[in-house]
C-alpha cells in the first residue's frame, strides 16, 4: 500500500521520525484496536488512536449521551445528547480521520458476547467504570491471549496498567477480586475531575501506539499511578502471580462467569 | 569525483516540496530501498540541502553526497545503511 498525498500530509508527524517512519505509520492503519466503553476513557482513547491513523477502531457502550458525561467525555457534544454513545464516538472519530473504520457496537459486553467481539481485534483497552467490566475484560483477554490497557480514575487520581497474557501480570494478579459493592464508591461518591480521563487515555493511547509499531517499553507488570493534586506518577511493581485464578499455573477460572453483583454504574 | 563513480539506485526528484515534506518523500523513499543502495534527491528547498543529509545522519544512513548542481538545485546521494 502507498501513502495517498493526503496522508503524507496527515502522517508526516510520525513519518519523520525513526521510531515511526512510513512503515511504523503503515502498522498503525493495518492494526485494529477495540475500546470498551465510549466514555471518559473512550473518548480521548478514541480521539488520539483515530489522529494516529489506527485503521480499525472498535467501540461498546449500551449508554446514551447525557449532559453531565460533557464535563470529560470529551468526543460527545450538546448535538449528540439523547444519542448512543458510541455512534456520537464514532461521528467525531469520522470527522477527525476518515481513513478509520470505526466500528460501534451499543450493547452491553457480556459473558456471552465478549469472546466473539474481541476475536477480531490485536489490542483491547478497557476505558469501563465498573468492577465487573473491568474483570470480564481482563477474564476474556487473558483467555484469547490478547493485549490489554487498563485505565481507571476516580477523583484526583487515575491508573493504568499494561496486561501482556503469556508474558506478565494480569489484573487479577493485582486484585484477585472485585471489592464488594459496599466497598466500591457509591455513584454520589464518584466525582472525577474532567480533565484526569484526558490525562490517562492519553496514557493508554500511548501504549496502544507502542505496542502497535513494537517500539519502547510498556507498562508490563507494572501499575503507574497518577495523582493530580501532588502532580506526582509513581509506579508500582505488579509481579505475574503463580497463583493468579486466571493466569496462573492451575487457573481456577477457565470460563467466563456471571460478573454483575449489584454494583451501580456512575453516569 | 565522487559522484561521477556512483550511479544511483533510485532517485526522487522533490522540486516544489518544502520542509518537513522533503524529508517525509527521502525518508519514504529510503525506506523502500534494501541496504547497500543509493539514493538520489533532487531538491530546490535550501533548507532542506541542509536538514536532509543531518536527518539521514541522525536516523544512521550515510551521506556521500551535497551538491549544489545548478542556480536553484541541489543532488543528495545517500546510501541507505540501515532499516
Ligand atoms: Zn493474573
Amino acid at each position: 500500500m502507498d501513502f495517498t498525498e493526503e496522508q503524507l500530509h496527515r502522517y508526516s508527524r510520525h513519518i519523520i521520525m525513526p521510531e515511526v517512519g512510513g512503515k511504523g505509520q503503515k502498522k498503525l492503519l493495518a492494526a485494529k484496536v477495540f475500546i470498551v466503553g465510549a466514555g471518559g476513557l473512550g473518548c480521548p482513547v478514541g480521539y488520539y488512536l483515530a489522529a494516529a491513523g489506527v485503521g480499525t477502531i472498535g467501540v461498546v457502550d449500551n449508554d446514551d449521551v447525557e449532559l453531565s458525561n460533557l464535563q470529560r467525555q470529551i468526543a460527545h457534544s450538546v448535538s449528540t445528547i439523547g444519542k448512543p454513545k458510541v455512534e456520537s464516538l464514532k461521528a467525531t472519530l469520522g470527522g477527525l480521520n476518515p481513513d478509520v473504520n470505526v466500528v460501534a457496537l451499543k450493547q452491553r459486553l457480556t459473558n456471552g458476547n465478549i469472546l466473539d467481539i474481541l476475536k477480531d481485534y490485536d489490542i483491547v483497552v478497557d476505558g469501563s467504570d465498573n468492577f465487573p467490566n473491568r474483570y470480564l475484560v481482563n477474564d476474556a483477554c487473558v483467555m484469547l491471549k490478547k493485549p490489554l490497557i487498563s485505565g481507571a480514575i476516580l477523583r484526583f487520581e487515575g491508573q493504568v496498567t499494561t496486561i501482556i497474557p503469556g508474558e506478565g501480570h494480569c489484573y487479577r494478579c493485582l486484585f484477585e477480586e472485585p471489592p464488594p459493592p459496599g466497598l466500591v464508591p457509591s455513584c454520589q461518591e464518584a466525582g472525577v475531575l474532567g480533565v484526569l480521563p484526558g490525562v490517562i487515555g492519553g496514557l493508554e493511547a500511548t501504549e496502544v501506539l507502542k505496542l502497535i509499531l513494537g517500539k519502547g517499553e510498556v507498562l508490563k507488570n507494572e501499575l503507574l499511578i497518577y495523582n493530580a493534586l501532588q502532580v506526582g506518577f509513581r509506579k508500582v511493581k505488579v509481579p505475574k502471580r503463580a497463583d493468579c485464578p486466571v493466569c496462573g499455573d492451575n487457573p481456577t477460572i477457565t470460563e467466563l462467569m456471571d460478573y454483575d453483583a449489584g454494583y451501580c454504574a456512575p453516569r | 569525483m565522487v559522484d561521477e563513480e556512483i550511479t544511483p539506485d533510485e532517485s526522487i526528484d522533490i522540486r516544489g516540496l518544502v520542509c518537513p515534506y522533503t524529508f517525509v518523500k527521502a525518508k519514504l523513499a529510503i525506506e523502500d530501498l534494501e541496504v547497500g543502495k543509493v539514493l538520489e534527491i533532487i531538491l530546490d528547498y535550501e533548507e532542506a540541502s541542509r536538514s536532509i543529509p543531518k536527518s539521514m545522519e541522525d536516523h544512521g544512513q550515510t551521506v556521500l553526497l551535497v551538491d549544489k548542481t545548478n542556480e536553484t538545485d541541489w543532488r543528495l546521494l545517500i546510501r541507505k545503511e540501515q532499516d
